[in-house]
């Protein structure tokens, strides 16, 4: 049984519509990304799943269960954005005070050490840094022993390094055993951690599938960027079957195709006894799936929320 | 399926222990700010000790005060004043906080009812308010010697009724604020001319009858009347006692109906 069921969601805020129909599943175990630009319904479509909106239409349906049905709050953890905690309460006694609402919490002090938070126990939270607030803020959904969580742009404003560990300790959460859904609008984060991804664009979803079967469906061309001493005739690399354009610039070559081009270039290049020299090869990424699937959106919705 | 199956048996005092621990958690972080914990606990005290030992003459019987010292009458006021700033400044303020920082919507994912926080901090301020009462009215027996009250029982209800009522007013603010910052700014926007009402600057027989009039029907101003009545026994006037009933139950019903989540 799917851990969350969404089927033809939609929400309104007044007159404008947030959420136009998305429907998706997240199975037991995996983490499940929520991808698309700002203003696409993703924290809308997070936050009916949470309870904290009623939908407008459509069915959700999370551990078999309504969203706003109180069990759930023991079962779901729930990191939200522009979620923060009072400046003078340190990162134990937050834990703690949110581990004494639940049936079975996890034990604070364990998970504290877990999240790389042992050093800053009686740090108080305006102390902490933007990584550590995120941490502790990950800690506070999981410390009621959740099943699921659901966290909403978890690594926004994160540098590089604590990005990464982030990631590893979201990694960590699913090897438990919970399943995480995660929402973003960075590709990185999406294909770095997700199983599978919905891509959402003004309220609809996209696609759904896994980050490289995103990719491989944007009928993607592959880039082989090089370049050579002595240029070559642009026919004969167009005589190669993998081979579909070729442009030169001086040194400066590339040639675009599919299947196995770069065995076939180079292949080229060696009977002629050319040596490329900065060679690069560009395939179709998630990136690019992305843009593919949210660009005509963005242009016309790229200023709704 | 009916609501009732979903709802799995609480185990027996959930809320309660989560409110106890909001309760603590809500007294440490009003005692970790200087600041707040001074103007809520302290400044009545402070008030009874420096008017008594610098102002002149607030020693000394006066006739227009029938006998009594300017220092006598002014204890209601302080407890006035407490009651003011524990449930006009403290409370709205640390409620407004809660929201900006999305507290209360963290709380709303979590089995714990987001509306448990806001019992925790009406304890927090109701206890801080006890305190500061308890302190000032303390130092203005043992120090100045002020008379006690003359109808305790009356002094009591007028207490709780004008607490309630004071405590209603910061809860509309707390209902609407959406930050700290404006919600202690508002406060004050409110504060003091509730405490105008109450006779701080113009206490008992100095307030001009005109303003008293119009002070018996503001929460302060009203509390303020029927403590200085209570404590002096004077005849009961029930006046404000019906005064402080009507906004109590009023700004409830409103706070409710306000009160924002996020």
């Amino acid at each position: 049984m799917s851990d969350i069921v969404v089927n033809h969601l939609m929400k309104r805020y007044g007159s404008r519509t947030a959420v136009h129909d998305v429907s998706f599943s997240v199975e037991p175990g995996e983490i499940f990304g929520i991808l698309g630009p700002n203003g696409a319904g993703k924290t809308t479509t997070v936050e009916v799943i949470a309870g904290l909106r009623d939908a407008d239409g459509g069915d959700v349906e999370v551990l078999g269960l309504p969203p706003t049905a109180p069990e759930l709050r023991h079962q779901v953890g729930v990191q939200l954005q522009e979620s923060s905690l009072p400046d003078k309460l340190r990162v134990a006694e937050a834990l703690g005070l949110y581990a004494s609402f639940h049936r079975h919490p996890a034990d604070p002090a364990e998970l504290i050490d877990r999240l790389g938070l042992g050093d800053r126990r009686d740090t108080a939270y305006a102390a902490l840094s933007g990584g550590q607030k995120q941490r502790l803020s990950i800690a506070l959904a999981l410390v009621g022993n959740p099943r699921l969580v659901l966290l909403d742009e978890l690594t926004t404003g994160l540098d590089p390094a604590a990005r990464r560990d982030t990631w590893q300790l979201v990694r960590d959460v699913r090897d438990r055993g919970v399943t995480v859904v995660l929402v973003t609008h960075a590709m990185e984060e999406a294909q770095e951690l997700c199983d599978r991804v919905a891509v959402i664009a003004a309220g609809r979803v996209r696609a759904v599938d896994t980050p490289a079967g995103l990719a491989g469906a944007v009928a993607g061309e592959q880039r082989l960027r090089f370049a050579l001493t002595a240029p070559l005739p642009d026919a004969l690399f167009t005589a190669l079957p993998e081979v579909t354009s070729v442009r030169q610039h001086g040194p400066q070559t590339e040639v675009t195709g599919a299947g196995n081009l770069l065995f076939a270039v180079v292949g080229l290049l060696s009977r002629h006894g050319a040596v490329p020299t900065d060679l690069r090869l560009d395939q179709p990424s998630l990136d690019d799936a992305y843009l593919a699937l949210t660009a005509a959106d963005d242009t016309l919705h790229g200023s709704l929320r | 399926m009916t609501t009732a199956t979903l709802r799995p048996a609480r185990p027996a005092g959930t809320t309660r222990s989560a409110l106890a621990a909001m309760t603590r958690t809500g007294a440490r972080l009003l005692l970790r700010d200087p600041g707040a914990a001074f103007f809520a606990l302290g400044f009545p005290a402070l008030l009874v000790l420096a008017l008594g030992a610098a102002l002149p003459g607030f020693r000394e019987a006066a006739d227009d005060l029938g006998g009594l010292r300017p220092i006598d009458i002014y204890v209601p006021i302080i407890i006035t004043m407490a009651v003011a700033t524990c449930g006009l400044n403290t409370l709205p303020t640390y409620i407004a906080g809660y929201r900006e920082k999305g507290v209360l919507r963290r709380l709303a994912t979590s089995p714990v009812r987001p509306v448990t926080l806001l019992g925790a901090q009406l304890l927090v301020a109701l206890v801080a308010m006890l305190a500061a009462v308890a302190i000032a009215v303390g130092l203005a027996l043992a120090v100045w010697r002020v008379v006690a009250p003359a109808a305790p029982a009356r002094l009591l209800l007028a207490f709780v009724l004008g607490t309630a009522a004071t405590f209603a007013v910061g809860l509309v603010l707390a209902a609407v604020l959406p930050d700290a910052r404006t919600a202690g700014g508002v406060s004050m926007l409110v504060y003091f001319p509730m405490l105008f009402f109450a006779g701080v600057w113009t206490p008992g027989p100095i307030m001009p009858d005109a303003v008293a009039a119009v002070a018996t029907f503001t929460p302060l101003g009203a509390l303020s009347q029927a403590m200085q009545d209570a404590w002096t026994g004077a005849p009961a006037d029930w006046v404000p006692f019906a005064v402080l009933a009507a906004y109590t139950v009023g700004l409830t019903a409103l706070a409710a109906r306000l009160f924002r989540w996020r």
